[in-house]
């Protein structure tokens, strides 16, 4: 809180107007939509809408299609998070060593940042292709070993890959910022009392490393849920047999292509209560931060 | 470096090798691909060096993509995307920050809310309101009776329209509110000693003259490290662009990258000419690239400022 302020309160309300504006129109406005199309239904012949209360979240959860959508998106979720984070974390700790070279390390991990999900699915979908380049020449010599075009895991493992790639710069830029803010006498002082590396960075580094460690696993499964539709578009558009289906894509197709408003509104307004759920999640870990430091 | 340690220094560079190649190689792979001609794309063995097509296939994707066109409207969302959240979260965080009134800790968590309301979980109601981004306004207008009060007083039919899609506005607006900018603001204004608001007062500055003067130029650290990662941001837009563009003259480089190889789903006769893809994914990925790797100290303190 600040004591000294300015007194001319049109001055602040002209500041703020046009972001708050801008997030009616564009945020709370089309979130209550979602709400409301997610509780009626639009008559086919025009007319407006009726209310059905829950049938549109009753249908889709009595619909298999959607409970293997959810399914697949877990299944994502999990591997893509698991591998990204965990090779970030690998990488942050050893680069962290700074021995010669470290700063080139450092980019060498960053750069993949700055690269669109799309361009990510379109090399992936490239390198996986069983009809080109490198897997040409494995299915060449053992027949048949992959195929994402016609194989469900062999598609969602692709989508993995790419998703857990595309996600390591981001997690690394985190956790390799998380351990340079541990002081370094910490180090020096478990370095006196005999404690080699390895244990310094499993006993002080990762311990002091948690925070972080939540917080990065959080947003990954966040964005796994949230952001994954670039790549699927992209890499397989949902197929085969709806093996990569994930939550976002399905929402979109359905919306979109089926031009099921009130089923897309309602499954929206499920992501939507994980996204909260998540982000709760992770308000209470800044909260203990703060008490914390 | 606190001891000696030769074996786990060996050790240590072949991991953060093996890390870089894992980053490095499928692109790699890219650019080897973009440089082959198509026979030899899909040769068995694969090519595992660069052939010598590279600037004729991106001739060729550029040609196919159109990306003459689309790299200037990229640009010009990038730029506008950049400018309006910048500008956005300077005014939001010091209509907050500097001001006494009661609405500042509701107005801060309204703006803040919007982090749990990512594009995608509201994207069928949001490109309805971009076909008509005053309808709100007309439902409200509507709804408490004053379009049948203006009707039956003056004559005229309430009809608000103005639709946002296929136009650089549509493209932009959505994407200006921003959470993690206002937040990282907001805590750089917290840090503004007093005194200083206080002097600029006795001096006889009002608060346009405070901001324009004092804190915009206080702030360039904070506009550097937005501004890089606000433009990878809406260099790569695919989902929103995709929504509200049918008009390819508005067309974005990452929504073309999606078109240069058919959908694996279609069952055309079409051959995916997957050097030419290559190609083209090579040019939409280096502006971004160069913006991160010049302006890494910036990015990566923006980035870390922001989603904390």
């Amino acid at each position: 809180m600040k004591r000294a302020v300015f007194n001319n309160n049109w001055v602040a309300a002209a500041m703020v107007a046009p972001q708050l504006l801008i997030i009616f129109i564009f945020f709370y406005w089309p979130t209550s939509q979602a709400l409301y199309w997610a509780f009626t239904l639009e008559q086919p012949w025009g007319g407006g809408n009726t209310w059905v209360g829950f049938d549109n979240f009753k249908a889709i959860l009595w619909d298999d299609l959607y409970w293997y959508s959810v399914q697949v998106s877990v299944i994502y979720a999990i591997g893509s998070t698991a591998l990204a984070v965990g090779m970030a974390l690998i990488l942050a700790v050893f680069v962290d060593r700074q021995l010669r070279g470290f700063k080139s390390y450092k980019i060498g991990m960053i750069w993949p940042y700055a690269i669109a999900a799309p361009a990510v699915g379109l090399a992936f979908r490239f390198i996986f292709n069983p009809g080109a380049g490198v897997m040409l020449y494995v299915n060449e010599v053992f027949p048949g070993a992959w195929n994402p075009n016609s194989n469900g895991s062999h598609a969602m493992m692709m989508v993995i890959i790419a998703g857990a790639w595309k996600q390591v710069a981001y997690n690394f830029i985190f956790f390799l910022a998380g351990l340079q803010s541990i002081p370094r006498s910490l180090l020096e002082a478990g370095a006196m009392d005999g404690a080699r590396v390895l244990r310094r960075m499993r006993d002080i580094q990762l311990p002091l490393l948690a925070p972080t460690f939540f917080f990065v696993l959080v947003i990954n499964i966040t964005d796994s849920f949230t952001d994954s539709f670039g790549i699927v578009d992209t890499m397989t558009g949902g197929g085969p047999a709806r093996a990569t289906n994930l939550m976002v894509f399905k929402i979109f197709n359905d919306g979109f292509q089926g031009l099921d408003y009130s089923g897309a509104a309602a499954q929206s307004i499920i992501l939507m209560f994980l996204v909260v759920a998540l982000t709760f999640v992770q308000f209470r870990y800044i909260e203990r931060k703060v008490h914390y430091t | 470096m606190i001891e000696r340690t030769p074996l786990l220094n060996v050790f240590t560079h072949l991991i953060l090798l093996s890390g870089v190649i894992v980053m490095l190689f499928p692109m790699y792979l890219v650019f080897v691909a973009a440089s082959l001609s198509l026979k030899d794309v899909s040769a068995i063995p694969p090519h595992i060096l660069p052939g010598d097509q590279l600037w004729v296939n991106m001739a060729a994707a550029w040609e196919k993509a159109g990306f003459g066109e689309k790299f200037l409207n990229t640009f010009i969302v990038a730029f506008g995307v950049v400018v309006g959240k910048i500008t956005l979260a300077c005014i939001t965080a010091f209509g907050i920050v500097f001001f006494d009134h009661r609405l500042r800790m509701p107005i801060f968590w309204c703006v803040f809310i919007t982090l749990m309301l990512p594009l995608e979980v509201r994207i069928v109601p949001t490109y309805a309101v971009a076909a008509n981004a005053l309808q709100p306004f007309q439902v409200l207008l509507d709804v408490t009776g004053i379009s049948w009060l203006i009707n039956s007083l003056s004559g005229i039919e309430v009809a608000l329209e103005w639709n946002l899609l296929n136009s650089y506005t549509g493209l932009i607006m959505p994407l200006v509110a921003t959470a993690t900018g206002t937040f990282l603001y907001r805590q750089f204004f917290l840090t503004i000693p007093d005194e200083l608001v206080e002097a600029a007062k006795m001096d006889g500055a009002g608060p346009v003259r405070f901001l324009r003067e004092i804190l915009i130029p206080l702030s360039v650290t904070n506009i550097a490290a937005l501004a890089t990662i606000m433009f990878v941001y809406s260099w790569n837009q695919y989902l929103w662009p995709l929504l509200v563009i049918t008009d390819q003259s508005y067309g974005m480089v990452a929504v073309e990258l999606g078109r240069l190889v058919p959908k694996i789903s279609s069952t055309g006769g079409e051959v995916a000419k997957w050097n030419i893809a290559m190609a083209g994914t090579l040019i939409v990925m280096i502006p971004p690239i160069l913006v991160v790797i010049f302006m890494q100290r910036w990015f990566v303190r923006g980035l870390i400022n922001t989603d904390k």
